[in-house]
Parts: C-alpha cells; structure tokens; sequence
C-alpha cells in the first residue's frame, strides 16, 4: 500500500513535472520573437541602436490582443512588445529609450490578462517602483543613471519634456544603457501611435524532436493537424505568424533550443526515478506476499491434501493479491495525490494536478507489480508439501 | 563407551575457541535455509542498491544539470566601459582568471557597408572558441575554415549576398572580399550580423575587440568571485553575470534538487520498511531454531547476540552487494540520461552499510524480544 502511494506520488510528479520545470525555466525569458515581415536589417551593437530612425517597419500595437486568441493560447505565458526609438539627453547624443508594456492589462474577448516585462523578463530588477503603463514616467537603466548622476524620482529631460524617473533598472544585459518608458510614451516620442518593433513572447513548450523541425507545408493534412496542435515552438511561432498581420514569427534559438536539452534530461531523470519507486514498491509486495503465503501454510496444506491442484492454490493467491492491488492501488492513488500536491505545493508554489486519466493506469500498475512481486512466494505456496505443512515443519 | 576416537572428537571439540561454534552456526543457518536467508538478502540487496543510486545521483544531478546550463551559452560578460575596445591582454588576463574552468570569447564589433550601400554589423571573433561557448543554439550550416571566410547571419543574407558568391563589405574606406562559408540562425541579434575570425577582421578594421563572452561553470559562489576577480584584475572593464542566465539556472537547479531529495527519501524510506518486513519474517520464521537453541541451554544474551551477528552480517552483505549494484545503477543512468558517467561517491557507501545494517538489527530484534518471553516447550510443540 504504502508502494503504490509512493508509486503513485512519483508517476503523478513525473508526468507534471514537465510543465512544472517548463514554467521555471520561463525565467529565461521570452523563448519566441515576433517582428515585422518587411523588416530591415538591425544595426546595433551592444544594444544601441545605429539605424536611422525613419528605417524599418512596425507592428501593430491593436494586433497584440490577438496572441491570446491562437489555439495556444492557454501555454502563453506573456508577452511584451518593444519600441526602441533613439533620443538625446542633455551630451548623450544617441540614446535608446524602450517602449514596453511594464504590466499591462490587454482584454481579449472574455479573456483578461495582464502581461509584460515583468512576466517575460523576470531577472529585471527596479530600485524604486515599477511606472504604471499609463503614466509618463521611466525607468533609468543603472549603468546610464551612474554616469548621469540621477536617482529615482528625479526629473529627466527627454525630447523636451520632463520625466519624472520612477525607478532604476537592472538587468544586466544592454538595458542598463537605455531608458525604459511605457509603450504609449515611446510612440508619441517617434510620432507614430500605434508602433511596436517587436514582440517578445514567453511560451511553455515541448521539446523539439525531429517531427517538429518538419516544414508544415509539406505535412499531410492529418499529420499538419498534428503538428499544429503540438506545442512546439516551430507551430506556437506559426500561429503567432497567422494571429498578427504581416508578422514574422521565430524562436529565440539560445533560450528555446536549451529549454528542450534540459526538459529532455529532467523528465528522463524523472522516469527513472518512477521506475526505482515502482522497484521499490514491488520490493515491498514481494516482502508482504511472502509473509502472507508462511503464515497461511497450513492453509495451503489443508486444500492440497483435500485435492486442490498446484493451479487452483495458485490462482486463489492471484486472485487475492489482485484484490489487494486493485483496494491498495486506490487507497494508494488517493494518497499519491495528496503527496504529489504536498511536493507542489512545497516546491513549486503551485498546483500538482494528478489527472483523473491516470487513474486506471494506476491500478493497472498495481496489479502488474503485485504480480510480479508475488510470484516468488506464490511459487513456494504452490510447492509446500502438505504432509509437512500440516505437520507444522516447513 | 568412551573409544579412543570420539573421546578424541570430543576433547577437541572441548579444546576449541568458543567462537568456532558461534560462527559454524551462524554459516550453516545461512546455507541451509538459503531460500528465506536469500530471499533476505536480496531484499536487502535491491534496497541497498536503489538507495544507493538515489543518493549518487541526488548528489551528483547538480553538476550534471549545470554542464547543461552552461549550453545557453555565456554567464559572465566583460564590457568595455567607454565604448572604446579592451586593452589587448584582456583575453589572457581573463583566461589566467578563469584557470581552466571556463570558456573565453573575444568579439569585435563595426558597422560595414556593403556594396550596395546598405549598412550591417561585422563582427570578428574567435571562431573555434565561439563554436565551444555557442554550438549547442547557434545553428550553423557551415563553419568557417580558411581565412576571409565568413559566418552570415540568416537576416544578413539577403542584404550581403543572397547567391552565396563572394561579397566586398567596406569599413572607412578600406574593402575586404569574403567568402560566405555559411549561415547562422539564432532568432536573435546575431541573425543580423556577419561573423569573421578575429583576424581578419583587426587586420581590415583595427578595431580591437571590445566585449570577451565567458562561460564559467560553478556554482553561483563560485562565479560571483570570478566576477569580482575579473573586475579587479580589469578596472576599465565593466564585468557582470548574464541575470538572464545565471537566475533560470539557480531557479531551476534548486527546485529540481528539491524534488530528487523529497524522491529519494520517499524511495529510500520504502524500501526501508519492506527490507524491515522481509527480515522480521525470516527471523521470526527461525522461532524452532530459536526455541532449540533456547532448551538445549543458551542464554537470552547468547541467543539475541546470536541472531543480531547474523542480522548485521546479512545488512553488511546485503548493503555492500547493494551498493556496487546501485553505483553501476547511477552510472547507466549518467550515460544513459546525461551521456555522462556519474563518478561513484564513496561517500555514500557508509551511510548506505550503516543503514542496511542498523535495519538489519531493528528487524532481528524486534521479534526476538518478543520471542524471550515464550516457553520454548511452546514452540516445539508447534503451536
């Protein structure tokens, strides 16, 4: 009994912890890209940007809702647009200032979700307090607040007006040099409403396997179907491709490529341990079938000497140890549940939801590992002589 | 009555250690009841042995789950402060740094013209080495190999040169040709840029290089000091870990332990009690043995001391098989999951044998304590 539930525990934690993991390598960052199709080629080094302003092409900010409206749109986890436009602040002639969503609230349909950098770039962090989307006040990165001499709450001129600065960023990455300012900011400072860059777009996906990598034109139409419907980064950028006009979708290879290696291991490392649990588990049937079959020799005795063939003993203690499989297997699910939530909750703040599907499976392992695990003893039930059964001597 | 021969016999049976006897009955209830005495120590065996494999592996997961990490490529970056390149004995003041237990990257950033006039960013770096620190997401069809070769990026292409011929890109006024080796796709910056060797690239622009990549492996101590040492032995360096990279590792790599231990002692903690259960049998099974032993004269100290011997030398067994048995387990698990051996932890090896035999002990006495108290008459009779 307590096997299966340990069993159970672990198949329950096993199968989730895909998607657990996944999440938390979210951490990472947004593993796909959205920009405009007609774009033209980045000239930036180091994170500032050396192409004239005028150059390239935008996305629609309207656009956006829409990525919640794809078919996965349950395995977004966030999005946030960016806008880099360039501005002069006091002697720095070429700076960057970011538009972006901080967290901001998009309403699709029914659906209402609030999405940003916070969510897709979680490693940024800001000494003050994060600006409202809907304010004019930014965020100074702090490597360029150094070298301005500003703190938070300070004014910045910024193409002619005065900001208030709500907060220094860190990010260790080419952030530290720019300006973040909420989306609407960005678009009024370049003069067009409405503007986005690029899109970045956290998703929890599915390990890249070879079927992934095919081209989905040349899929059949049951197997595009399937394709479609996996939550591979190559599909999940294909429908980012269709919810957004003239958008090009792609996965951001650093982030999504490692993802799937460290998906892979975790959940190999994760099916082996299920098979020491289940190891485990038959270890602990075999022990208490074999105690069971001793005590009740005597038993054995009696209905061979009565005339019961070496089959009619064995299938009594089949039949018998399915039983026991089949109780403890449900006793032992309801308590694997409540561990895998324990772990969950303990580990990862969040839900273990053990699926109801598995249920059958479980006891369908339970019985597999009953019998395999008392097969030994039933052999030796099956081979007590009776005459020194009955006599007490075996 | 009294032949020459057995009063021989029993002279020297009188004449032997007292130990001789303890030990001929301790061997021969092992061999002949070796089915219930193997049944014991197999259970001991298997849970020896998972356990084993729990505990190298729980302590070994973490430095295999970080050589993955170091695949997203660089955790540590130094920058050049004012935009200016390093100064040239930045590449080996951070190798000497790093000691061996990294990978360093030099790259050298300009903006090129292409013949056309359109404009894009060349970059020269050490190809060999950014093949190392990058090959794991950098998807290249072709690295370059002789000089004036080049890596394009994927967006690049159709600006430099979409044929694949040779193309002419010119940086203040001096021309170089290249030979398109092959593309790079990465889905980020890089897909923009056009990658040469490093030598190259100083010999037509002379700009020296103005960022070194560093993939250090560690634990998050371990590459803070490297981070502070960088920026001692660097003052005109900004030097400072990729939170982007180093934040997922640690998140992840926490939670996952997390979940291997609470695993491991689930399992562990099973196979406890069952390897409990299966030696309470066997001993308590052995009661007629016991009842014997018990008329014929030995003491309750004798008869406990008796089967504990027994009990600690089936754990000692049972754990020592279990544990070689469970180190080839986590190494096959190394191969085969992180196409890495694990290195057996000898370490675990007295936790493992103090364990199986302090199991061992608790199921041996536990029933013959019980037993004490009983006539032996009682169990003779067989009831």
């Amino acid at each position: 009994m307590l096997g299966v539930g340990v069993a159970t525990a672990m198949i329950a934690v096993a199968t989730d912890i895909g998607d657990k993991i996944s999440r938390e390598l979210r951490t990472y960052g947004a593993n796909l890209i959205v920009t405009p199709q007609e774009d033209t080629l980045d000239v930036e080094i180091g994170g500032v940007n050396l192409k004239p302003p005028s150059d390239g092409a935008y996305l629609s900010e309207v656009d956006l809702p829409k990525i919640k409206g794809m078919f996965w749109r349950n395995n977004i986890v966030g999005f946030a647009p960016m806008l880099p436009v360039s501005v002069a602040v006091g002697n720095e002639k070429n700076l960057t200032l970011l538009g972006t969503y901080f967290s901001h609230h998009v309403v699709f349909g029914k659906q209402d979700f609030i999405t940003g950098v916070r969510t897709t770039h979680p490693w940024w962090k800001v000494q003050g307090t994060w600006p409202d989307d809907n304010s004019n006040d930014v965020l100074l990165g702090d490597h360029l607040a150094a070298r301005l001499g500003l703190k938070a709450d300070q004014q910045i001129n910024i193409a002619g007006q005065p900001r208030r600065i709500a907060g220094i960023l860190s990010t260790g990455g080419a952030e530290d040099n720019q300006i973040v300012a909420p989306l609407a900011l960005a678009q009024q400072v370049l003069g067009k409403p409405g503007a986005v860059r690029r899109i970045y777009v956290s998703a929890v996906t599915k390990p890249e396997d070879a079927f992934a990598r095919r081209d989905p034109k040349s899929l059949s139409p049951a197997m595009y179907d399937r394709w479609y419907c996996s939550p591979y980064a190559q599909s999940i950028a294909f429908q980012l491709q269709e919810a957004i006009p003239h958008s090009h979708a792609e996965q951001i290879r650093q982030v999504a490529q490692n993802e799937g290696t460290i998906l892979t291991r975790i959940q190999g490392l994760m099916l082996l341990i299920t098979l020491a649990a289940l190891l485990a588990s038959a270890l602990a049937v075999s022990a208490s079938m074999a105690t069971a079959v001793i005590e009740r020799r005597s038993e054995v005795g009696l209905m061979k000497a009565l005339g019961a063939g070496n089959l009619a003993v064995a299938v009594l203690f089949f039949a018998e140890a399915t039983l026991l499989a089949l109780l403890a297997g449900a006793v032992g699910f309801a308590g694997g549940a409540l561990l895998a939530r324990e772990i969950g909750h303990s580990i990862f703040d969040s839900q273990i939801t053990v699926q109801p599907v598995l249920f059958p499976v479980i006891l369908a392992i339970a019985v597999l590992v009953t019998f395999i695990g008392s097969a030994a003893a039933i052999r030796r039930a099956v081979k007590f002589d009776p005459v020194y059964a009955l006599r007490g001597d075996a | 009555m009294n032949t020459p021969e057995t009063g021989h016999v029993a002279r020297r049976r009188a004449a032997a250690p007292h130990t001789s006897m303890f030990l001929r009955m301790l061997v021969r209830a092992a061999v002949l009841r070796r089915g219930r005495a193997a049944s014991a120590l197999l259970a001991m065996i298997v849970a020896a042995a998972v356990a084993t494999a729990m505990l190298n592996l729980y302590v070994d997961v973490q430095a295999k789950l970080r050589r993955e990490f170091r695949k997203y490529g660089a955790n540590v970056v130094v920058v050049s402060r004012d935009g200016q390149g390093l100064p040239s004995n930045a590449l080996s003041t951070v190798t000497s740094v790093l000691g061996g237990s990294g990978i360093a990257v030099p790259f050298a950033y300009a903006v090129a013209r292409t013949a056309d006039g359109h404009s894009v960013v060349v970059s020269g770096t050490d190809l060999d080495q950014a093949q190392k620190l990058d090959s794991s997401w950098w998807s290249v069809t072709g690295w370059p190999k002789a000089s004036h070769d080049a890596l394009v990026g994927a967006r690049a292409v159709t600006v430099v040169g979409p044929s694949g011929k040779p193309f002419d890109l010119s940086f203040q006024g001096r021309s170089i040709r290249l030979n398109p080796a092959g593309t790079l796709k990465t889905g980020a910056a890089e897909d923009s840029r056009v990658y040469i060797s490093l030598s190259d690239f100083t010999e037509w622009t002379h700009v020296p290089y103005s960022t070194v990549e560093i993939s250090a492996s560690g634990s998050p101590q371990e590459i803070g000091s490297i981070v502070q040492r960088l920026g001692q032995a660097l003052p005109v360096a900004d030097v400072h870990p990729v939170r982007q990279v180093t934040e997922g590792e640690a998140n992840v790599l926490g939670k996952m332990r997390a979940t291997l231990l609470v695993a491991a002692i689930l399992i562990i903690l099973t196979a406890a009690v069952c390897v409990l259960s299966t030696l309470t049998g066997w001993v308590s099974d052995r009661r007629r043995d016991f009842a014997l032993m018990k008329a014929l004269g030995a003491s309750g100290r004798m008869l406990q001391g008796f089967f504990a011997a027994e009990a600690a030398a089936l754990g000692a067994i049972g754990s020592t098989l279990g544990f070689a048995i469970g180190v080839g387990v986590a190494i096959w698990i190394g191969r085969a999951n992180f196409h890495a051996p694990v290195s057996p932890r000898l370490s675990v090896l007295p936790v493992v044998l103090a364990g199986g035999i302090a199991i061992a002990l608790i199921a041996a006495i536990v029933p013959i304590s019980l037993l004490r108290r009983v006539q032996p008459a009682t169990i003779l009779r067989g009831e």
